[in-house]
């Protein structure tokens, strides 16, 4: 076949014209377009809101930075709130990590058949609101209640104060943010061959040290992707402050609400949002660093 | 094989069922020390479970396994003095190759310079590349990843080494030098391999011994070459490698009679009444008369294959249809669909049971 040069030239630039806009990226398109106003939009309002003048709604007309300049301010003492929010959320971390791992390796390698089930009881409570298991729980806990009025009807001293305290707010988050750390962990852990196992444990390694030296580090990607959804949520978790916490603990979700509402600062309240994401992104970022996938998957 | 040596391993009814279904069934056996013994046998015989037993990955529903006349039943895996090639290799995927082969002496507690110089000795030894030392496994190559399994398993200095079929996932070439490397490595180590295939080829070039295994049970046990000139059944001598079969039934004058061609046949035999008459392809050669062999029968010449050094034939006799191979140097080739007479001598055809 005989193909002039300028037919090749003309292949050649129809090529090129694809490669601006591939396929993919156009079928992608539609949901560029859904994030843009969606995610993004809202997102840069925000940002435009931290700047503008404090008290008013002129977005993007104004610029001043006396909102973040207030949130510094020595005599402020909003600060308290990110350090309970981020206390609270890394503890729900700590003790979620700690409770859902033996659960996760049950569903992983020992309930076998069962394992479908026992997910379907963790992912059940997810059909119903938040608010509303969280007053579940009120009822559990308060004077009179189940616990309290259980233990009563046995003759028993009443059940503990627990409610309205820091604790029901930790037990709450704890409760509500379960599954977003047993599923990655379970699927982490899943993924762990089996073979490797009895392989170390055929090399005389101790069950102890198979854990540290093959389970641990093999399911960590799922550990660790588990760790950053709780943190994230928990982070911007508010109705177990109020509802369990009974505002005994003013986390910084509140505040920003309290912004946003009763004291109509909406840039105030935008600027403690962006303060809010820069902490959480940096902390995010810094976990997905440790997260190194190319060397779990052996591409270095 | 190194003789004068004792057993290392000895099995006794050794038994696996699971459920309903018994995987491996009251198997004796025993190995001796420093040999290479091959268990063959088709897929979903029983032989990974045996293994796995020895291995102490699986618990004996009963019988007994001892190693050096104790008792290991109840001995965990990481307490036997055994290890195990996996199929996967199952080589760790977050470890680079000299950690991987360093990974027995690290929980055995060798201190960190001393078990990276074993591991690099060993390297030499399994002819791994020093470089790759730093490398992630899985960027080694599948022949390079079977050394550093090996490598591992020699870092863990076990008394018997088991092989899962680690060869099966490679390509025909490499499978070959690795097969013959792995001979060299266990002539210059001294220690006992156990290896399980259900590849023939494999056993045939690696093993001191075989043992074929068939529905849970051990069939034969022997040299490759008494397994394959003198299997004790039709399984044995049909699994190990081409062969042609004839019902045949003991008549009299010690020779033996098959419906399927006439004749009677002069063969090395059992004692049994009724089995079958086998002759292996290069045992059965084209004659030019009666006379020219012990046993001799008229077939037609259906076609003609060529292997590379060898020329097969398939004939037609009666109903049956036979396989015979001979060199390419010897003589000339008949012409298809003609009449020829195919013989064999008495010595290299065996009446076998069922």
């Amino acid at each position: 076949m005989v193909v002039s040069g300028s037919a090749i030239e003309d292949t050649a630039r129809r090529r090129e014209r694809h490669r601006l806009l591939s396929v993919g990226a156009r079928c992608a398109i539609p949901v560029y377009l859904l994030l843009a106003t969606g995610f993004l939009a809202p997102l840069v309002a925000i940002i435009g809101f931290s700047f503008a003048t404090p008290r008013g709604y002129d977005a993007f007309r104004t610029f001043t930075l006396a909102n973040y300049a207030t949130i510094f301010d020595p005599a402020n003492t909003v600060w308290t709130s990110f350090a309970r929010s981020l206390v609270l959320a890394g503890l729900t971390v700590a003790i979620l990590a700690v409770l859902a791992y033996p659960i996760a390796y049950g569903l992983a390698r020992v309930f076998g058949r069962w394992s479908g089930l026992v997910s379907l009881l963790f992912v059940f409570p997810l059909f119903v609101s938040e608010n509303i298991r969280l007053y579940g729980w009120v009822l559990f806990f308060i004077k009179g209640g189940v616990l309290d009025g259980t233990l009563n009807a046995l003759g028993l001293p009443g059940g503990p104060d627990l409610l309205f305290t820091p604790a029901a707010t930790l037990f709450g988050m704890v409760y509500v943010y379960l599954p977003f750390m047993l599923f990655p962990m379970t699927l982490g852990l899943s993924m762990v061959p089996n073979d490797l196992i009895e392989a170390g444990r055929d090399m005389g390694a101790s069950r102890l040290q198979i854990w540290r030296e093959i389970e641990l580090p093999l399911a960590m990607p799922g550990i660790l992707i588990g760790m950053l959804l709780t943190f994230v949520l928990a982070v911007g978790a508010v109705a177990e402050s109020k509802v369990l916490g009974g505002q005994s603990i003013i986390v910084i979700t509140h505040d920003i609400e309290i912004a946003f509402t009763y004291a109509q600062n909406w840039p105030l309240g935008s600027a403690l949002a962006v303060l809010l994401m820069l902490v959480v992104g940096v902390l995010t970022f810094a976990g997905i660093a440790g997260l190194d996938l190319d060397r779990i998957l052996g591409r270095r | 094989m190194p003789a004068g040596r004792g057993p290392i391993l000895s099995l006794s009814r050794l038994t696996k069922r699971f459920g309903p279904a018994t995987a491996v069934d009251a198997i004796d056996l025993e190995v001796r020390d420093g040999e290479f013994l091959t268990i063959v046998g088709p897929s979903g015989c029983g032989k990974t479970t045996l293994l796995r037993m020895l291995a102490g990955l699986e618990q004996p529903s009963d019988g007994e396994i001892v190693l050096r006349g104790r008792a290991i039943n109840d001995l965990p895996p990481n307490r036997r003095p055994t290890c195990l090639v996996f199929q996967s290799l199952a080589l760790f995927p977050h470890r680079t190759v000299g950690e991987n082969i360093a990974f027995p002496l690290k929980v055995k507690g060798m201190p960190p310079a001393a078990r990276e110089a074993r591991a690099r000795e060993l390297m030499r030894l399994m002819r791994l590349p020093e470089h790759h030392f730093a490398r992630n496994v899985l960027r080694c190559s599948g022949g390079e990843r079977q050394r550093v399994a090996l490598a591992r398993a020699f870092a863990y200095d076990p008394e018997i080494l088991f092989f899962d079929e680690p060869l099966s996932a490679l390509d025909y070439k490499l499978k070959k030098t690795l097969e013959k490397e792995l001979k060299d490595i266990h002539k210059e180590s001294g220690k006992t391999f156990i290896y399980i295939t259900h590849s023939l080829e494999e056993a045939m070039v690696m093993s001191d011994r075989i043992a074929v295994m068939n529905a849970g049970r051990i069939v034969q046990v022997g040299t490759p070459e008494e397994i394959y000139t003198r299997p004790v059944n039709r399984f044995v001598a049909e699994f190990m490698g081409e062969v042609n079969v004839l019902p045949a039934r003991r008549g009299a004058g010690g020779l033996y009679a098959s419906d399927e061609v006439p004749g009677a046949f002069r063969v090395a035999g059992g004692a049994a009444e009724t089995g079958f008459i086998v002759v292996r392809p290069e045992f059965l050669r084209l004659v030019e008369s009666r006379e020219a062999a012990d046993n001799v029968i008229e077939a037609q010449l259906y076609n003609s294959y060529s292997l590379g050094s060898r020329q097969q034939y398939r004939v037609r006799a009666g109903d049956k249809s036979l396989v015979l191979e001979q060199s390419r140097a010897t003589g000339r080739a008949p012409a298809l669909d003609t009449r020829v007479l195919v013989g064999w001598d008495s010595r290299d055809g065996l009446f076998v049971e069922g």
